[in-house]
């Protein structure tokens, strides 16, 4: 895991992309931290962070596309297979060595505070908090962008599709209030939902049977559901999109609240994405 | 060392190996031959748990490639087709990362690397970056690579592929010197490289093992049929006579007649034995001396064709050398 992890790291700093990620990322603090702190005269970094978070967009596809998508390319994944090392400890040494890149401008950007200090009352806590969740966000969103990664052999359609997934998760509460709060639409809304769900294990896990159920408990749990008390739906898509939004999460450190489920919460994304990761690279073995 | 059986792999609806079994002694080089397509990149990915069997078990020295990989991928040294290499990388750095990646220790490392270096003979080139080395020194890198951590088994997929005359006998000559301290398999298309280096010959074709044995038992496996052929003096009637009863000759065939009473026959041999004896006493009594004699046998290359188009056309040829994806 450790030999991974060094490699990875080096490939990130002998190509572009892990200073591509971090001047882009301190650029951005630097500019927003201008605006906000020093022209504005807010005492709150958190700001900063929180108008920092669409950089992501851009950001992560450019630190993920290549993790395992160039080793595809180039064949060096048969490197891996062989290794006496299970695909759990070769996936985990590549997301360790791309956090170690994620964490690097969060390192940088904790000296701002204390910089700004200087010039007035800084409130450490909130900033410091929001900077933690700044971290955890941007962890979450890497371990998808190496799941994405792992779809492809191709850098620019791993880049592009990392850059979907990422654009559908920053505008999934703005999407969601397209659809109505009626309790039907939201029923609807919770069906298409499940059948996507669906599909999503059909691809990742070719297993039509796996789907097939997954497809016909969440259908019949919701309509159990909705004969019983149809009621009970109204809004409800939203409110589950909202809980489940990556995004939506990281506002509750901006506005102050360092919460714990939010931590729980970004720490259980990861943990998925690794896991899809490491089965989607074990699937490959058995086409 | 490495016990294979009944191995079966699907793509789908086509079937690229088809219940094969083999054994594989310590201690010698094997050569896995067979035309294009035979399933010779597939059964070696199956053996290094690069892939999965559709049905069927490998063991690596008692270590079921599925249920315990990880004992027994350490027992195994692999050069895919294709050699993975990080082209930003030296081979110094390459091979320090596939060191420690196969978990050789710390303090042993250095002198493993020194030493699979010292064996490919890339010591010269070990500062520049793979991207920028040839054909011949990318393939002996990813020789080197499947040297580290003392594996027990060497396994060599189409080695000598793609490099000119000179690269191939120094690879040759590698993998002999491999095969002293090793068991090695390579895979290949062309016989005679087989013959040149392997102790032991293992003919595939589609997807099915048709012959396993060295090449001299090989050769006299399938020299049954052979025909002996000579050149006497004397009549055509007696000849027929005198030869025709000899054990072990089947037709007689003479194929030309010379001036001086010369005859030029072909005798077919029934029998595994060599008649050459016989048939020399033979004419010796009937006082027809001979002249020339010479047993002609089937050849490794003739005995090749034979096994792997016996069952030509029965089904259609499909690409099963890739590595699936």
């Amino acid at each position: 895991m450790t030999a991974i992890y060094k490699r990875e790291l080096r490939a990130g700093f002998t190509g572009m992309a892990a200073y591509v990620f971090i001047a882009f990322l301190l650029v951005f603090a630097g500019i927003y931290t201008m605006l906000y702190n020093l022209n504005g005269g807010y005492p709150n970094f958190e700001y900063v962070l929180q108008s920092m978070s669409v950089i992501f967009l851009i950001a992560i596809p450019i630190l993920t596309m290549r993790a395992i998508a160039e080793e595809r390319r180039q064949h060096t994944d048969q490197l891996l297979y062989a290794l006496p090392i299970g695909m759990t400890r070769v996936v985990l040494g590549k997301y360790l060595a791309i956090l170690t890149m994620v964490a690097a401008p969060c390192l940088i950007m904790a000296f701002y505070p204390v910089l700004l200090s200087a010039f007035g009352t800084v409130s450490f806590a909130t900033a410091y908090g929001a900077l933690i969740g700044f971290f955890l966000l941007s962890a979450a969103l890497s371990a998808i962008g190496l799941l994405v990664s792992a779809l492809t052999e191709n850098q620019a359609v791993a880049a592009g599709l990392c850059f979907v997934v990422m654009m559908l998760l920053y505008f999934m509460n703005d999407l969601t209030s397209f659809v109505s709060d009626t309790a039907a639409a939201s029923f609807v809304a919770l069906l298409i939902s499940v059948l996507i769900i669906a599909g999503l294990v059909k691809l990742f896990t070719k297993n039509t049977a796996a789907a097939a159920l997954v497809a016909v408990a969440g259908c019949g749990a919701l309509i159990a559901g909705w004969i019983f008390a149809s009621d009970k739906f109204a809004g409800l898509f939203g409110q589950i999109m909202e809980s489940l939004s990556v995004f939506e999460r990281f506002y509750t450190f901006i506005d102050g609240v360092f919460d714990l489920t939010a931590v729980v919460y970004y720490l259980s994304v990861i943990a998925v994405a690794l896991f899809l990761t490491v089965q989607t690279m074990e699937k490959r073995r058995w086409s | 060392m490495i016990e294979i059986d009944h191995l079966t792999k699907c793509y789908g609806p086509h079937t690229a190996v088809r219940d094969l079994s083999l054994r594989v002694e310590p201690g010698r080089i094997y050569g896995l031959l067979g035309p294009n397509g035979a399933g010779k990149s597939t059964t070696m990915n199956i053996m290094t748990g690069c892939l999965a069997a559709t049905s069927g078990s490998v063991r690596i020295d008692g270590h079921d490639i599925f249920e315990e990989p990880e004992q027994a991928k350490a027992l195994i040294g692999y050069l895919p087709e294709l050699p993975p290499l990080y082209p930003e990388m030296t081979p110094a750095e390459y091979l320090d990362f596939v060191a420690q990646a196969k978990g050789v220790k710390q303090k042993e490392r250095a002198e493993q690397i020194e030493k699979a270096m010292r064996t490919t003979r890339i010591d010269n080139v070990a500062d520049r970056l793979i991207r920028n080395l040839s054909k011949g020194y990318r393939q002996r890198v990813g020789i080197a690579q499947a040297l580290l951590g003392s594996p027990k088994v060497i396994i060599l997929d189409e080695p000598t592929v793609g490099l000119d005359p000179q690269q191939i006998i120094e690879i040759r000559d590698l993998i002999r010197t491999l095969g002293n301290s090793h068991t090695v398999i390579l895979s290949s298309h062309i016989l005679s490289e087989v013959r040149a280096v392997c102790d032991e010959i293992v003919i595939i074709s589609k997807g099915q093992l048709v012959a396993s044995d060295t090449p001299e038992n090989l050769e006299r496996l399938f020299a049954g049929s052979g025909t002996l052929e000579l050149t006497v003096r004397g009549e055509e009637k007696q000849a027929r006579q005198v030869l025709g009863t000899l054990p072990g000759v089947g037709a007689v065939k003479i194929t030309a007649k010379k001036p001086g009473g010369l005859l030029q026959l072909e005798l077919e041999t029934t029998s595994s034995t060599d008649p050459s004896e016989s048939v020399f006493f033979a004419c010796a009594d009937a006082r027809m001396p001979i002249l020339q004699m010479g047993m002609h046998r089937a050849s490794l290359e003739e005995v090749f064709i034979e096994l792997t188009s016996a069952d030509q056309g029965s089904q259609p040829e499909q690409g099963e050398e890739e590595m699936p994806s």
